[in-house]
């Protein structure tokens, strides 16, 4: 049997391969959600009252391969509690330039503080905008929370926190947030 | 063990003191340490034989610097014929013993594991939030002889946390593992023995009394020798980890100890300093005011230059500002005053000193930003400028005895005060010539030798024989302070009474820089190196060195102290250089301003907006310590160099910037450290003739109550501004009298001078009678500015008064 010439047989790849699944996702009209435990940007996650779970300890920073993390710590204060506790993150920032998202740093936290979402759009125009502030991770106040500063919850102790048995911001932390002080007062 | 062979007739050459030690003969002993055997000297503890071998016994309690206590049981080994595992750090060697470390021995390696496991029982372990997390011998010798997983459930031990010991002085006490470090060294070093071991068994913690706080000069020692993060400074809680810091050695600018520091940084911005290992000067030790005064640094900073028109400052350009001073200078030349800081380093006092007798042709010099007599130049520009070393640390401690002559360690030079009583431990007698025996004259176990203010050359001419003898014995010391300028024929009896006596004289100035300054030739009537002024050799040799001709420099001392400032007043002075200098310090505040006031022109390099910024016409802004590289030469003459901190400032250090006012002005000046030090070395000290000593008659002390007073340590100093947890461990600012005084006094007194009052509390006190001791520039009671008083001012008492 006489052989097809060469530049037609290599149409047949092209014929059979209109036959299988189709692999291109039409990114950015259609997203498609990566797996659950993808590496994306950080998330510095709240207590169920609102505080802070980050305590400032650095660890993240220490772990870090890439020196992305910048943290400073500081003191609660009476009049102004972010954290449970006596240390919270004053500072936090990610350099995602320099990130390389190996989640060195989520396994080094000793509190749960970071974590790691699944967003993955990180790309701008600048370097100043890819350095994330604190207040670009921190985790959205969900319905219960209470933006701090403010006290813990009445009776509670850090280690209510850690053993997780604060469920939620009792009506006492409410009135004492100044942030919601203020939307009363608005 | 080292003896110091201390002539004072023969100074060392060596710069540090150590020309002269005599090894002498010890009785070596056989020990076999993990099988190896070695010759170590009688006494030697196990711990220390091991070091030499490069073995780590694991260990909390230990420290080289204190006495042996075998609390915290972390470095147990096995020693050959005892039936149980000893403590290596008091395990004391006897000849042919035999002993195995964790490395050879499985008793000693299960036995600090077992320790470990016990230590860690009720041990937190909250590293995350610990400041000592990343440099904590807990946390390394945990991992490094601990055992992997605690077999310990039950509850741990919880105190609330933290307490405050002092205001500076936190403490976790569950984080303590009880090796008494901390107690140990209050009371065997500091001699401040107000915290303590409470309790007993697993509730044991550190305290203090209830109503006394550990208010030492020296607390901030036990943050940094602590073996956990049981204790940390409120000052450095939470602000970083270890390894976000850089780390450079530097030496520390509060006074002239000299002591060896570590400063830590962080993002351009001072974090910590700590004390570094000096085993020749602060071994490992340093004050409080040197390891937390240092926010001074980036506060009240002048960012620009400015000169002033129409009356007020405005920001000027540097080409604009040096030439604007070069100008004004010029116009002066020869007719100009120059006043040093006593915080300059030598290069910059060099620089200062050079720029005064050669760009503005004038003797007019003078370092002293404080009382000061012509009396006292004399003994300075005799005795002390260029002068080699005539006595050292070591020899403080070696010496029969000390004499103290208008000093107060404690307050004045701290180091010299820790290795006072490290010697006086040991036996050295020390005596004081004062009118207060203080707490800290009885730390020293010292002895007062009376004399009212004003009255000390007359104390010195007539000790007694007892004293005199003492004094006699080889290797005897005596200590100069700072304020023997305000006592009239003092400086000339101490002299006297140094060359009846043989002892070593040495003067200890409270100020880092004036020592250096001294040498540099900041003083008018002495060049550098210790060179009179008057000396045709002399000017030659400088004029050389200075690229100049000898004919040009002034041959005629210029004014000094009050003379100087009397003359800028009455203008007779048409212009004033002053470097770094606080108006208030002068003896005489008002005169000072004045003499700001009146000048015409005045060139300010400042580093701080102060009063002089306020008043002058052209302002230059300078380095601090951590923006510049320098030399402080501490009270025995040993230089204490220092590198630049940030590396990246743009602030030029005081000797730059005269460089480039000189260049301005058609003269020269090394601008750069490296050729100042290059030019001074060059130079070398005097080796003709000295300016004569004085010889003064001494004064009398006035009738009536007089003022005794220093400064003391922690107090309303500028540099020790913007740390109130320092101020708040300063001790309170009272007026102590002698009991018979203080039961006719009350609660409270008033104290009148000449221009104005202050009311203070009344404490009793071991004072002379007739005499009452203030703070000199303490909150509430500086004497120069609201009494119009120096140290031998008669002031009017009276009862009561609002406190």
């Amino acid at each position: 049997m006489p052989e097809l010439p060469q530049a037609v047989r290599g149409f047949g790849v092209t014929f059979l391969t209109m036959f299988k699944k189709v692999v291109t996702e039409q990114y950015p009209e259609q997203k498609v959600p990566p797996k659950p435990r993808f590496h994306g940007r950080h998330q510095l996650n709240r207590w169920a009252d609102g505080l802070e779970k980050c305590v400032g300890c650095e660890l993240c920073a220490w772990a870090c391969p890439a020196d992305a993390i910048f943290v400073e710590g500081a003191d609660n204060s009476d009049q102004e509690r972010f954290s449970p506790g006596e240390r919270y993150g004053r500072v936090y920032q990610i350099n995602y330039l320099r990130c390389i998202f190996c989640g060195l740093c989520i396994e080094a936290c000793p509190t749960r503080a970071l974590t790691m979402t699944n967003e993955y759009e990180l790309a701008d125009d600048s370097r100043a905008k890819l350095i994330y502030e604190k207040k670009d991770l921190l985790a959205p106040l969900l319905p219960g929370m209470v933006a701090p500063p403010h006290e813990m919850v009445p009776g509670t102790t850090e280690r209510d926190y850690y053993a997780n048995t604060v469920k939620g911001a009792s009506p006492e932390q409410v009135t004492t947030s100044p942030a919601e002080a203020e939307e009363v007062a608005s | 063990m080292t003896v110091t062979n201390n002539a004072p007739s023969g100074p060392s050459p060596d710069v540090a003191g150590a020309g002269t030690d005599v090894e002498v003969a010890v009785d070596l002993i056989t020990v076999v340490v993990d099988g190896v055997e070695m010759r170590v000297p009688k006494g030697t503890l196990a711990i220390r034989a091991a070091e030499q071998l490069g073995i780590e016994v694991p260990r909390f309690c230990d420290h080289p610097l204190l006495d042996p206590v075998a609390a915290c049981r972390a470095c147990l080994i096995e020693v050959e014929g005892m039936p149980k595992p000893q403590p290596a750090c008091a395990q004391v060697l006897s000849d042919g013993m035999e002993v195995r470390t964790q490395y050879s021995s499985e008793v000693a390696r299960v036995a600090q594991e077992g320790v470990m496991e016990f230590l860690l029982l009720n041990h937190p372990l909250d590293c995350p939030v610990c400041d000592k997390g990343g440099e904590c011998p807990l946390q390394n010798q945990a991992m490094s002889v601990g055992r992997p997983e605690s077999r310990f459930t039950g509850a741990k031990r919880e105190f609330e946390k933290p307490i405050n010991v002092s205001a500076q002085v936190l403490l976790d006490r569950e984080r303590c593992v009880s090796c008494a470090r901390c107690t140990r060294f209050a009371e065997q070093i500091a001699g401040d023995p107000m915290i303590e071991l409470l309790e007993r068994g697993a509730k044991q913690q550190v305290g203090t009394a209830a109503d006394e706080p550990f208010d030492s000069y020296f607390s901030g020692n036990t943050v940094q020798i602590c073996p956990v993060g049981a204790l940390t400074s409120a000052s450095y809680r939470f602000r970083s980890r270890p390894f976000d810091l850089v780390s450079v050695p530097t030496a520390c600018e509060h006074c002239a100890s000299g002591c060896s520091l570590r400063t830590d940084y962080r993002r351009g911005v001072v974090t910590r300093r700590l004390a570094w290992d000096d085993p020749d000067v602060n071994e490992e030790w340093n004050c409080d005011k040197g390891r937390f005064a240092f926010a001074y640094l980036n506060q009240g900073r002048i960012e620009s230059p400015m000169i002033r028109e129409h009356g007020s400052l405005r920001v000027a350009s540097w080409p604009e500002a040096i030439d604007a001073a070069a100008r004004g200078l010029a116009t002066a030349r020869g007719s100009v005053g120059v006043l040093v800081g006593g915080r300059s380093t030598v290069e910059d006092a060099y620089a200062y000193s050079r720029f005064a007798r050669t760009a503005l042709a004038t003797d007019h010099i003078d370092f002293r930003a404080r009382q000061g007599s012509a009396e006292e130049a004399a003994f300075l520009s005799s005795k002390v400028a260029g002068a080699p070393v005539s006595a050292a640390y070591d020899d403080l401690e070696s010496a029969p005895a000390v004499l103290l002559v208008s000093l107060e360690p404690e307050d004045e030079s701290p180091i010299v005060f820790l290795r006072l009583r490290k010697a006086a431990r040991a036996g050295t007698q020390v005596l004081s010539v004062g009118a207060t025996a203080t707490r800290s004259l009885g730390k020293m176990s010292g002895r007062l030798v009376s004399a009212r203010p004003g009255d000390e050359a007359n104390a010195l001419r007539s000790l007694d024989d007892e004293t005199r003898a003492l004094l006699g014995q080889p290797g005897a010391v005596i200590l100069v302070g700072e304020r023997i300028a305000g006592s009239v024929g003092a400086a000339s009896a101490v002299l006297e009474l140094a060359r009846e006596t043989g002892a070593a004289l040495a003067w200890v100035p409270r100020r880092s820089g004036e020592r250096g300054a001294l040498d540099a030739g900041a003083l008018a009537g002495l060049l550098p190196g210790g060179r009179p002024l008057t000396d045709e050799q002399a000017r030659r040799d400088v004029a050389a060195a200075w690229g100049v001709e000898a004919a040009d420099l002034p041959s005629e001392p210029g004014l000094i102290g009050a003379d100087l400032l009397e003359a800028a007043r009455d203008g007779r002075l048409s212009a004033l250089v002053v470097g770094g200098v606080e108006l208030a310090d002068f003896a005489d505040p008002g005169l000072a301003v004045a003499a700001v006031e009146n000048a015409d022109f005045v060139v300010s390099l400042e580093n701080h907006h102060s009063a002089v910024t306020e008043l002058a016409d052209v302002v230059l802004p300078v380095a601090v310590v951590t923006e510049k590289s320098g030399t402080f030469v501490n009270w025995e003459g040993r230089p204490r160099p220092f590198g630049q901190v940030f590396r990246d400032a743009l602030t030029m250090s005081d000797a730059r910037v005269l460089a480039m006012v000189a260049e301005a002005m058609g003269s020269s000046l090394p601008a750069d450290v490296a050729s100042i030090r290059k030019e001074m070395g060059a130079l070398g000290p005097w080796t003709g003739a000295r300016t004569p000593a004085p010889d003064t008659a001494p004064g009398a002390s006035a009738d009536g109550v007089v003022i005794a007073s220093w400064r003391q340590l922690l107090d309303s100093g500028l540099m020790q501004e913007g740390e109130p947890h320092l101020a708040a461990t300063a001790r309170p600012t009272v007026a102590i009298v002698s009991a018979s005084m203080a039961a006719a006094l009350g609660e409270t007194v008033t104290i009148s001078g000449p221009a104005g009052s202050v009311t203070l509390p009344v404490v009793t006190g071991d004072v002379l009678d007739r005499v009452v001791w203030v703070p000199t520039n303490s909150p509430g009671c500086h004497i120069h500015a609201d009494l119009g008083a120096v140290p031998g001012t008669p002031v009017q008492l009276s009862a009561g008064g609002a406190a």
